[in-house]
């Protein structure tokens, strides 16, 4: 089995962690040059290149991020699957939900790359050290959340990550590709279910109103701090990890979101919102960034219930584990 | 009971067991031991949907009441569903008790497959055909997990061997038959279970000699009736959650 061996394996991975320690300052500088030159010639950066210590890491940080968000992203749909109101529908949202499980795995993946295991990641998930998408601490309280998700986050997730497959490290940048992929599947599927309840039942129009005012705000909130306040935006740019700013991704998914609900006639929760003729973007209200901030550092509705669920997951598996693990020692060493 | 009938019966007592248990795995999406243990029963659960939802729909065409494959799943209440009680049993998060149950029910349901692809209806052949490449594989993979977890730890042996002795009692009632039975191997379009028993224990006795696990003594209490509409007080709490939506809200369409 694939992931004994990883459990097995003392990761002993031949990168080039720790190999600027033994670099002269001119050679150091001489790679950093050639680093650069790669990058702004749009050469991608592959898991065995030289690359700054700095890159590494902050690649590292978004990637494990990442997967961590996908696997906690897991949580809130999952939540529905054994409610979900038809066959088929359960069908498609087990198989969303896994296709999740399947998106942190390909990141987990790349993101081992550059030299962390992933058993060490998912330690700094459990330990708070590493972070997850803020979107997953809000409860799913009715079906059309499901829809809501979907839709919304899903339809945030793919302006992101279309970007991110034009990033400049190799790995992350394919993964995304295939991901893309399966995220346009699942936001056609979010935003059936809307389109569904918003021509159904009076409830189920209140329903699917009641998800998007619930959803609209932070799904915005899923592109991060506005321009101005994005600590890691800077390295990442001129790296070209990032290739757009979080306030234009923003602006894209609004512009691309507004005309669909209109479609569907859902109202959208915010009486700022008006499409300028001159910019020919929507201008849009203030984001509740306090709100954010709460909900970044811990202090959401569902941050404590998220951790505790994957905490809980980690802990009665544990045995399970180390079983797979005793059993593939035990065949290893009947072999020799 | 006519012949039609005693299908419509067979297709629901398929669906139903394949149902509740899809519904049994689903319940572990986001809380796996492993990441790939998570894409691996969700896969399971998929299976079994997508084998619930042929013999639903099936029935629903033989009986021409104008309900829906989700009328079948979602508006029949316990005493109605057919399913054998082993599949609703709840395995609390014990991911021994997890496999364990999917391993005893798929060997079974591997046998009925293989017999039912030569069924003289050519609906119930063809979706046998499909399901058998399925349950072959949750059978290997179910195998495979209690193998490593018999012989894994002195903990895991311990856990798998507590699982087996709770589910056993509901392996008897697998092979439970009635009149339905009766009608459709008449028609050579059913299956004799009695014929499959000692199949089936063979086929669990060599992955659990490779487990190193022993079948428990036979004795106390061996559940019956799935079939009769008997269950045990699982089942209500799943359907409770499970047909939720569509009874809260009977008018809408999802």
């Amino acid at each position: 089995m694939h992931f004994v061996k990883r459990i097995l394996a003392n990761c002993n991975q031949t990168s080039n962690i720790g190999m600027e320690t033994t670099l002269s300052v001119e050679e150091l500088n001489k790679r950093e040059a050639e680093f650069d030159a790669k990058i702004a010639s749009g050469i991608t950066i592959e898991p065995k290149d030289w690359m700054p210590e700095r890159y590494r890491k902050q690649l590292l940080r978004m990637m494990s991020q990442h997967a961590h968000s996908e696997v906690v992203g897991m949580l809130p749909e999952g939540n529905w699957i054994t409610r979900a109101p038809s066959l088929a529908r359960k069908a498609v949202l087990l198989a969303k939900v896994q296709d999740e499980a399947g998106h942190g795995l390909y990141i987990y993946s790349a993101a081992e790359t550059l030299g962390m295991d992933r058993s060490e990641m998912i330690d700094q998930l459990l330990s708070g050290k590493a972070k997850y998408s803020s979107i997953f601490n809000y409860p799913t309280l009715t079906w059309a959340d499901i829809g809501a998700i979907g839709w919304l986050v899903d339809g945030a997730a793919i302006v992101n990550q279309t970007v991110l497959a034009k990033c400049s490290y190799g790995p992350y940048a394919r993964a995304m590709l295939r991901i893309c992929k399966e995220e346009n599947f699942h936001n056609k599927q979010g935003y059936q279910i809307m389109a569904y309840l918003m021509r159904g039942t009076k409830e189920q129009r209140e329903m699917a109103q009641d998800a998007m005012n619930r959803f609209w705000w932070p799904s915005l909130m899923m592109f991060g701090p506005s321009d101005t306040n994005s600590p890691n935006s800077g390295d990442l740019m001129k790296w070209k990890v990032k290739l757009h700013s979080n306030d234009d991704l923003r602006q894209r998914f609004i512009d691309r979101t507004v005309p669909q609900a209109e479609a569907i006639g859902l109202r959208i929760p915010d009486e700022n919102l008006k499409f300028n003729e001159s910019t020919r973007h929507y201008d849009f209200g203030e984001i509740n960034w306090e709100e954010f901030k709460q909900v970044v550092s811990g202090n959401g509705p569902c941050n404590k219930l998220r951790m505790k669920q994957r905490a809980d997951a980690h802990t009665n598996g544990a045995w399970v584990r180390e079983a797979a693990a005793a059993y593939s020692a035990k065949k290893a060493a009947s072999k020799n | 009971m006519s012949s039609k009938n005693a299908l419509i019966e067979y297709c629901l007592r398929i669906a139903d067991n394949s149902s509740i248990l899809a519904h049994r795995l689903s319940e572990w999406s986001g809380h796996g031991p492993i990441l790939e243990e998570d894409i691996a029963m969700s896969n399971m659960a998929l299976d079994l949907i997508g084998q619930a939802r042929g013999f639903y729909a099936y029935a629903a065409t033989l009986e021409n009441k104008g309900r829906s494959e989700d009328d079948l799943a979602f508006r029949r209440d316990a005493r109605e569903f057919v399913n054998r009680n082993l599949v609703e049993q709840p395995d609390h998060k014990d991911f021994g008790t997890a496999i364990m149950r999917s391993f005893l029910y798929s060997c079974l349901s591997y046998l009925q497959f293989r017999t039912l692809m030569n069924s003289n209806d050519e609906t119930v052949s063809g979706l046998s055909a499909k399901a058998i490449k399925e349950v072959i594989y949750h059978v290997r993979h179910c195998g495979d997990w209690i193998v490593r977890l018999g012989d894994g730890t002195e903990e895991s042996h311990q856990r798998i061997t507590d699982s087996l002795n709770d589910l056993w009692m509901y392996t008897n009632e697998l092979f439970e038959q009635n009149e339905v039975d009766a009608i459709l191997l008449n028609d050579g379009v059913g299956v004799d279970l009695t014929l499959l028993q000692q199949d089936w224990l063979n086929l669990v006795k060599e992955i659990f000699s490779q487990a190193q696990l022993t079948i428990p003594d036979v004795g106390g209490y061996q559940s019956s009736g799935g079939i009769k509409g008997l269950h045990t007080e699982h089942l209500g709490f799943i359907l409770a959650e499970m047909q939720f939506l569509p009874r809260a809200y009977p008018d809408a369409i999802w």
